[in-house]
């Protein structure tokens, strides 16, 4: 029995596994030993420091967006909008750090941050918004608004905000004192992280301990029986959306203040969707994805030092990560008990007359 | 038409359509069928009888090509067949209503009723003539349904009319009605035995799957008993009579009875005044409904199915707006007020669909459990949940209502479904709530779970407890409530006492043929 259940738990550490192994195929096929290759792979991401800080560097926004991915699938939630999300949180981030200046960084770091999570939790709360007064599918709508929020930004740094005589579309430099602490010196490690590891540590806790994190496992496994037992179905999705926006959002922010201390025109690399993977090999778990950001983190790392030194290219990884997917797909078909399973199941099978969120939104109306 | 009115043969004279010959199924452990024969002759109707579990659903299911028998043979027409598939047995001519409708709800009748039929005469869908053959059908059979309604919208009552007329349309000649009339009222039912009766008036022949001995007597013209997964007789129903088939069923003597003492009537909980409110197509489903339910009685709410039970539940346990009138419990106005509030005043809720409304499959019993009250002290203070607290409560509940599982952090859908609503029991239940509203409690459960669900209803009731109490079963709500107000189109066509009323005056009321209030006005409020 526990046996069983620990097999259940370690569904995306096998997935992992053997997409790894199956990885190691495609690398002899890009003509190199698999086994050096993994192995300077490894030592990219890990042995010297320039290597280990990149990989730190790549796993915090990874970790920001794969909470906010998270927090809303506990709740039943699709947030395939983290993407945009980040973007809005760079810009909110950007604006408080070059329009302010002269306060100290103890007042202006926080700041920037918050105004990170502002701008993505806004940017999540129309789509649930619409989702819970009108039922419009959140997956649609959050996808829509990455576009939007590309866009937005791609305007704002070749417009308003952007650097007199810059050679292509970014902003102004922020406001020094915005810039968060390196953590390795002369290196790009920045503080970023430890507020990644301690907001997942936070949210650990809320969801297991709190009558918080009760309500919203509740809402998003059976949200008519939470309206039947007095749960207000209506105001949880809004602040389980809202909140993943809100962390995605400082994902943008930590981007802008920790690595690049300028807007971009596209600054993020996907790291939005990435996140949508993170959030399902976790199962929804925080502590799950602060391991598989991490894992990703490193893997992305330690790929452009394989590819410098073996030639491999670095798309293995991004296979390695498509094939992760497929197998936890194919594992959680056989077990057939996952949150995310269950969600697109009950989707699927519903079709739009049935939704239960929305009929559950439905009677919690007043 | 071959033979008029199905009697002039005796059944027992006629040919077999169907012969199943030592049919053998099992589930793990469990001997679902056990060796079973059956023989249904062309042109009759042949009853199934059995109490819940006792194989009658995978005896046809094997038929249906559902399942596949682990031993047995089965022939049709006198050719042995063998259906891998309910498309297979489709094609040889059967047709099977089930108890749970298989209609995809987003589609509109006529397309639930080609739905996987392939296209006749040309490559295109020509939804208007299946339309029209379709209210041709409905029109033969009375059946009353409009082709282009969405499923969805339909109450269960004609979502089964729509199975029917779906075995119809594809020509069935062998139907398989699968415990028909249990959702059905008296005069419902009588309309479906009228179809029956045409069905095999045209030669067709009916295998009608029921544990209610009176369909038997009024249907059939065979009957095979079984019990426990065995045959225990098939016989002519001419050749028997109610108790001796009662008595092949369950082994022993039974009635439904339920030993309850008087009512101990103390003050009003619940009153209603002019409850107005609209169903989920936005018309009007209560039209003006007023009661008042005492302290230590059951009301009793009666009524066929869709004639605004659901709807005056949800009104009342907070999950539906009030479009006029007024709801007090215990002297407060909660008409349009939050769930969360009513629960306070002390509403406990019992609701017919556990796993969509009781419970959360997920979730440990232990979770299920606090559902209700996990954010406030002692499970939880400021905020944190208190485990420790949670699982006393959960353990002390599970011995209470003899929850039976493998433990408190089990989950629930592991549970078997009568254990299922003891979670739900428990929890509600154990507050000692003022008013308990239970919808349907006993749906889907076995004799045994049901009878703990009643037992344990009256027990609440007898502690002096106001129970508003809506069951689909006639018998049920007659045998359990102290009052009974009967519903018809939205409205309380009266309110009587089971022990003073008949059968068929009530069955009147459901029709909407009587309005009545066989109760003097000064008892009502009293």
């Amino acid at each position: 029995m526990t046996l069983r259940l620990a097999a259940t738990r370690l569904i995306p550490v096998w997935a992992v596994l053997a997409a790894l192994m199956l990885g190691m195929l495609l690398v002899r096929l890009a003509g190199a030993n698999p086994f050096v290759a993994y192995s300077e792979l490894l030592r990219g991401a890990f042995a010297d420091l320039f290597g280990f800080s990149t990989t730190l560097v790549k796993t915090t926004p990874l970790l920001f967006a794969g909470l906010g991915v998270a927090v809303a699938l506990r709740a039943g939630l699709f947030n395939i909008g983290a993407e945009g999300q980040i973007y809005l949180g760079g810009l909110g981030a950007t604006l408080v750090g070059v329009y302010l200046h002269g306060l100290p960084p103890v007042v202006h770091i926080p700041l920037t941050l918050f105004a990170g999570a502002l701008a993505g939790g806004l940017w999540a709360l129309l789509p649930i918004v619409l989702r819970v007064t009108r039922g419009v599918n959140e997956v649609i709508t959050t996808l829509l608004m990455n576009y939007i929020g590309f866009f937005l930004v791609s305007w704002v740094v070749s417009g308003p905000l952007m650097e007199p005589g810059a050679p292509y579309p970014y902003s102004r430099a922020l406001d020094p004192a915005t810039n968060l602490p390196v953590l390795i010196p002369a290196t790009d490690a920045h503080a970023g992280i430890l507020i990644a590891l301690f907001l997942a540590l936070l949210l650990h806790l809320l969801f297991a301990r709190t009558a918080y994190g009760f309500q919203l496992r509740a809402v998003g496994a059976n949200p008519m029986a939470s309206a039947y037992a007095g749960m207000n179905v209506r105001v949880t999705l809004v602040a389980a959306m809202v909140l993943g926006g809100a962390l995605a959002g400082v994902a943008g922010a930590v981007e802008v203040t920790g690595l690049k201390h300028r807007l971009f025109e596209g600054f993020s690399p996907g790291y939005g969707y990435d996140a949508i993977v993170v959030a399902f090999l976790s199962n929804g778990q925080p502590l799950g994805v602060v391991a598989m950001s991490f894992f990703f983190g490193a893997l992305r790392s330690g790929a452009n030092i394989m590819q410098r030194s073996l030639g491999v290219p670095v798309a293995i990884v991004f296979a390695i990560q498509g094939l992760a997917v497929i197998f936890l797909a194919a594992g959680l078909a056989i077990q057939r008990r996952s949150l995310v399973l269950e969600l697109l199941r009950a989707r699927l099978k519903g079709g739009a007359t049935t939704d239960a969120h929305v009929e559950a939104a439905r009677h919690d109306a007043f | 038409m071959k033979v008029t009115g199905g009697r002039a043969v005796p059944a027992h004279g006629r040919d077999p359509i169907l012969r199943m010959e030592k049919i053998t199924k099992r589930f793990g452990p469990v001997l679902a069928n056990d060796q079973i024969d059956l023989v249904v002759r062309e042109g009759s109707v042949h009853g199934l009888l059995g109490e819940n579990g006792a194989g009658k659903t995978t005896l046809v299911n094997i038929l249906y090509g559902l399942y596949q028998p682990d031993a047995g043979r089965m022939l049709l027409r006198g050719r042995q067949v063998r259906f891998t598939s309910p498309r297979s047995a489709i094609r040889q001519g059967i047709g099977m209503i089930h108890q749970q409708f298989m209609l995809v709800p987003p589609l509109t009748v006529a397309e639930n009723i080609i739905l996987g039929l392939p296209p006749r005469r040309s490559a295109f869908l020509d939804l208007r003539r299946v339309e029209a053959e379709i209210r041709t059908l409905s029109k033969t059979y009375r059946l009353d349904v409009d082709p282009r309604a969405p499923i969805w919208q339909l109450p269960v009552g004609i979502q089964q009319r729509v199975e029917i007329l779906k075995a119809l349309y594809r020509q069935a000649d062998l139907f398989i009605l699968d415990e028909p009339t249990s959702v059905l009222t008296p005069a419902e039912s009588e309309a479906l035995f009228e179809i029956v009766k045409r069905l095999v008036s045209e030669g067709r022949s009916v295998i009608f799957i029921t544990h209610k001995l009176d369909e038997v007597m009024h249907v059939c013209n065979e009957v095979t008993v079984l019990r426990q997964g065995r045959v225990v007789a098939t016989l002519p129903t001419t050749e028997t009579t109610p108790a001796a088939l009662a008595r092949m069923m369950v082994g022993r003597d039974v009635v439904l009875r339920l030993e309850k003492g008087p009512a101990r009537r103390n003050g009003v909980v619940l009153q209603i005044d002019g409850l107005r409110a609209s169903n989920d197509r936005s018309l009007p489903a209560l039209k003006g409904v007023s009661f008042a339910v005492q302290q230590g009685e059951v009301f009793g709410i009666a009524g066929v199915d869709g004639n605004g039970q659901t709807e005056l539940a949800e009104v009342v346990s907070g999950l539906r707006r009030a479009t006029a009138g007024r709801i007090m419990l215990r002297g407060v106005d909660v008409t349009n007020a939050p769930v969360r509030r009513r629960i306070s005043q002390g509403l406990a809720y019992i609701p017919s669909d556990r796993h969509r409304f009781g419970v959360i499959p997920d979730l440990t019993v232990a979770d299920n459990l606090v559902l209700k009250d996990f954010y406030h002290p002692p499970f939880a203070y400021r905020a944190i949940l208190q485990p420790g607290t949670i699982r006393q409560h959960a353990a002390a509940l599970a011995k209470r209502f003899d929850i039976r599982m493998a433990g408190i952090e089990q989950e629930v859908r592991q549970l078997s479904g009568g254990n299922q609503q003891k979670v739900v029991l428990a929890r509600e239940v154990s507050g000692d709530p003022h008013l308990i509203v239970a919808m349907q409690p006993t749906r889907g459960l076995d004799v045994g779970a049901s009878e703990f669900v009643l037992r344990t209803i009256l027990a609440q009731r007898d502690r002096g407890a106001a129970v508003l109490y809506t069951s689909a079963e006639l018998d049920e709500v007659l045998a359990v409530s102290d009052r009974v107000a009967v519903m018809f189109d939205g409205e309380i066509m009266g309110i009587v006492r089971p022990n003073e009323v008949s059968l068929e005056e009530v069955s009147l009321m459901m029709g909407g043929a009587l309005r009545k209030l066989l109760l003097p006005p000064t008892e009502v409020n009293e």
